[in-house]
């Protein structure tokens, strides 16, 4: 059976103004416990690639310049 | 992006560790310093720095036994009431005996404990009898200082990579694991004298309420990927029937937390904010009161602390919103749920394995060693009751240094290419595919599948249904699952993992005709604890033809007697009416 895209809204949201992955930052994205966080390839920011937050806040806390913040996901708020 | 190379390489060394998160690292820790020559190799499935259960800390010790506020044979004690006589207790007093030293360890290491004006620690009463709750005003900082150590010690470690199988020589003893790595596939395969298993908890078996698959009690990384190893190794495995199943904050589904706030005059409360548990520690029966209150006229049960001054409130507060659980507060804000002006909703949380609050593990015996020569298994996923964190420290140290001793006297074992090839069959066929059914979608059905039949109260008709349907499940999950990049079939070998879960769960569940644990295992039509029968434990494993197998074990004698009148100390867990 063929595969169906279905949108779902994320709960870590990236400030791409502070976000410095384009200069080599991979802080989020290494510290995840779900591997959820990547680095596009189109703007150079982190984003959260997969649905699959424990909302625990590793990238968070150590992101060095605040750019991150986990939000508690839509289904359990 | 998480494409898929396929490459494989091969390492080897004395000891092999797979998992970073609390037991895993002391482990390595302790096994690298009783031999600094030994190569040892920590593996990690995400990344050591914030993985595991204690990713964002810790708020406190819940066993801590300290000479002058309790002993180790009054903890053992507790320890074998709490689970009805079911306990081999020499790991327990193991145990009991070495936690202290590894308290004074972390204290080293930069960890503070809360300690009173005299410079004693700061010890609270929570259990039903002794006194072992100890707070950790800095508990946030744990997996830094843990990290800071393992990096001064030289430790090898290798994250992203997710062990797979364990490979076992002719002789049955351990000869090492496959890996694959979850960002690109490439394979690793590592050939070790011992292996030692610390991969948590099976959390994501159970569906939470909310239908969120990762909004889960534990650590949603962990995915019982240890339990469906060991038993795959051939691993004998106890009491899985004796689920984890704990209170927590509706919705948000992470620890309310009662162990906190309770030295502080916080309580678990029914709809009319009336206390209905003698004691908040949690154990099988506290659960099935906490149960029998949410189904009755005066549920739900909620978290209660508007009777306390606003600076206790406050410092509780502090606790529960900056360690182990942070973003507890901005659940609580969303809601408009203030502490001070109403009660906080509760709820159960679904079932797991976890030998961290329950018994459910992987038989270990006091050396932390499996039934598998040469492979160890610590924390959360190990057979050692209600061990919490500091179980998971010093049962891993336990473990290293056993495991360290052990690696002298003994060569690599025989690993076997055919077995080798077949496993990178078996875990890439998800990437064959082009078509089929995602991993998401077979994990969210399991795990339905679970909270319909499996969830306590347990109906025997109920359960021989799971087992239908999750082979049904299994059947598209082997020949159907499809997985378009390396990220997705990280996914695809967790749901395999918590099939394996799922299946032994109902085994198990079976298997042991009577109630016992409380809510843990409570057999619907089984109602009474029969101890002429079933005062054992049960040890499951995979027999020779591949089958799953299960059989009674027997307690061994225990070191510290149990009066008569203690035995039911557990069973009196309701508050008795007022006149």
């Amino acid at each position: 059976m063929p595969l169906a895209e279905q949108p779902s809204s994320v709960p870590v949201v990236v400030d791409e103004g502070k976000c410095i992955a384009d200069k080599g930052c991979t802080v989020c994205v290494d510290v995840c416990p779900l591997d959820v966080l990547r680095i596009s390839d189109t703007t150079g920011k982190a984003f959260m690639k997969y649905d699959e937050c424990w909302y625990c806040m590793p990238c968070e806390a150590d992101c060095p310049t605040g750019a991150v913040s986990v939000n508690i996901p839509f289904l359990l708020r | 992006m998480d494409e898929i190379t396929e490459g494989m390489s091969q390492v080897d060394c004395d000891i092999l560790v797979i998992g970073g998160g609390t037991a895993g690292p002391m482990a390595a820790y302790r096994a690298k310093k009783k031999n600094p020559n030994a190569k040892v190799i920590l593996l990690e499935k995400a990344n050591v720095k914030r993985s595991g259960a204690i990713s964002m800390g810790m708020d406190g010790l819940n066993n801590a036994v300290i000479p002058g506020h309790s002993t180790p044979e009054q903890y053992v004690k507790e320890i074998t009431i709490a689970n009805d006589g079911i306990v081999d207790q020499a790991a327990v007093y193991k145990y009991a005996q070495n936690c202290y030293e590894i308290i004074q360890e972390l204290d080293n290491f930069g960890i503070r404990f809360q300690k009173d004006e005299n410079g004693d620690y700061d010890v609270k009463k929570v259990h039903h009898i002794g006194t072992y709750v100890l707070p950790m005003p800095n508990g946030d900082t744990v997996k830094k200082a843990l990290y800071r150590q393992l990096k001064r010690a030289r430790l090898l470690i290798s994250n992203r990579y997710m062990a797979t199988r364990l490979l076992t020589g002719k002789d049955g003893r351990i000869a090492g694991a496959i890996a694959v790595n979850t960002r690109n596939a490439e394979f690793l395969v590592v050939r070790a004298k011992a292996v030692i298993l610390c991969m948590g908890a099976a959390g994501r078996l159970g569906l939470p309420t909310s239908g969120y698959l990762y909004g889960t009690y534990e650590n949603a990384a962990n995915s019982g990927d240890g339990y469906a190893m060991a038993y795959h190794a051939g691993a004998g495995l106890a009491n899985l029937e004796c689920f984890q199943i704990n209170p927590l904050i509706k919705d948000y589904n992470g620890p309310a937390c009662a162990y906190v706030a309770g030295p502080f005059g916080g309580y678990t409360a029914n709809n009319e904010g009336m206390r209905f548990i003698e004691c908040d520690y949690w154990s099988g029966q506290m659960m099935q009161e906490f149960y029998n209150e949410l189904q009755s006229g005066k549920g739900p049960v909620f978290l209660k602390l508007n009777h306390l001054a606003d600076e206790t409130i406050s410092e509780i507060e502090t606790i529960l919103h900056e360690v182990e659980r942070p973003t507890r507060g901005r659940f609580q804000i969303n809601r408009g749920n203030d502490y001070r002006h109403g009660m906080i909703e509760m709820h159960i949380s679904e079932i797991g394995f976890c030998s961290g609050h329950s018994a459910s593990g992987v038989f270990v015996d006091d050396n932390a060693c499996t039934t598998v020569p040469g492979l160890y298994a610590a924390g959360d996923m190990a057979s050692v009751p209600h061990n919490y964190m500091l179980g998971a420290f010093t049962n891993g140290a336990v473990a290293g240094e056993h495991a360290i001793d052990f690696v002298n006297d003994v060569d690599f074992a025989d690993i076997d290419e055919d077995f080798i090839a077949a496993e990178k069959e078996r875990v890439l066929a998800p990437t064959k595919r082009t078509d089929g059914i995602p991993p998401n979608q077979i994990e969210y059905k399991t795990r339905r599948l679970v909270n319909d039949y499996l969830q306590p109260p347990k109906v025997t008709r109920k359960m021989q249904l799971a087992q239908d349907r999750f082979a049904e499940t299994r059947e598209v999950m082997e020949n159907e699952m499809v997985a378009r990049n390396a990220h997705e079939l990280m996914r695809s070998l967790e749901v395999s993992s918590i099939m394996d879960c799922a299946d032994m769960a109902a085994f198990a569940s079976l298997f042991r005709t009577e109630s016992r644990w409380g809510l843990y295992h409570n057999r619907a039509d089984y109602p009474e604890r029969d101890n002429e029968n079933w005062f054992c434990h049960s040890l499951l494993s995979k027999d020779g033809d591949g089958k799953m197998t299960i059989r009674k074990k027997e307690v061994d004698p225990y070191i510290i007697p149990i009066e008569d009148d203690e035995k039911d100390a557990y069973d009196k867990q309701r508050v008795k009416a007022q006149a």
